[in-house]
């Protein structure tokens, strides 16, 4: 992930300004391979180690729940330029400050867990 | 991600928020934190390798050299106060200085809670529903990641110019 630079803010805006496809490039690239994946996993019944069905779990279907959620996530996505996977690379990198992300990332899950029987789904 | 599911598990990053969350006792007060955590651990070895791959790459693999956006991005960048790139983070966000004042730590505050909830709230991040999801055509992925771009598009475009 850093070497294709996913964990930069840089790259991050260029991809929220449209300026370049690199982001595109990297996203693309793991969605056609995943879905490959997926397509000839399902075709062919394959098993996982243990001999059991690999199943797909379907996601539950809802707009409010997806939106609302995905829009909150896109604005720290954007602030911060990381997500959560990038947020560990660039503690590995050295980038100390992400750890504040990181801790802030702790208590919106929790504060998620808290409240989510309040919220529409 | 073809790994894990080999293993019998799926890919998504964000859900070892919500393990870590349970294995630090979070369960005995908010419900959606008490189940078997344990049965997890393996999606945390995922976060520990993302750790020790950042390590890596910045010790033996980089080149210090700057990222190479766009002129245009490098423009826009400036007229909202942002040095071009020399290196992969900028210093007015990424910098122990930056870090040490109050707006560069709220930044990262509440940019990290607003992924923590987002991710929750959605059910995923960039893993489980940009790449896992759409890679199984899911339609709630597609909605999320169109919820991603409305929260990316508003920020960068619209809030970024005042916080900065």
């Amino acid at each position: 992930m850093s070497k294709s630079e996913a964990i930069s803010w840089y790259r991050i805006q260029e991809m929220f300004r449209f300026q370049a496809f690199h982001m595109y490039g990297i996203i693309g690239t793991a969605v056609v391979l995943g879905a490959i994946a997926t397509y000839l996993i399902k075709k062919y019944n394959m098993k996982d180690y243990q001999g059991n069905p690999i199943i797909f779990t379907p996601k539950e279907m809802s707009v409010p729940r997806y939106i609302i959620g995905g829009t909150i996530f896109g604005l720290g996505w954007a602030l911060t330029g990381a997500c959560p996977g990038p947020m560990a690379v660039n503690l590995g990198y050295g980038y100390w400050a992400i750890a504040v992300a990181i801790g802030g990332a702790l208590a919106g899950t929790y504060l998620y867990g808290a409240i989510k029987d309040k919220l529409p789904h | 991600m073809v790994i894990l599911l080999f293993f019998g598990k799926s890919f998504g990053f964000s859900s070892n928020l919500r393990v870590i969350c349970a294995a630090c006792g979070a369960g005995k007060n908010v419900k959606f934190f008490d189940f078997d955590w344990r049965s997890q651990t393996w999606n945390l070895l995922f976060v520990v390798g993302a750790i020790l791959g950042g390590w890596i790459s910045s010790e033996f693999l980089t080149n210090g050299e700057a990222v190479q956006i766009s002129q245009a991005t490098i423009q826009d960048l400036q007229q909202i106060g942002v040095s071009a790139p020399g290196g992969l983070q900028p210093d007015e966000i990424f910098s122990m200085g930056a870090l040490f004042s109050a707006k560069g730590f709220l930044i990262m505050l509440i940019g990290g809670l607003m992924i923590g909830f987002g991710s929750r709230y959605a059910g995923g991040c960039t893993s489980g529903h940009a790449i896992s999801g759409l890679s199984n055509l899911q339609l709630p992925s597609l909605i999320a990641v169109i919820g991603f771009f409305i929260g990316g598009l508003i920020m960068t475009h619209l809030l970024l110019p005042f916080i900065l």
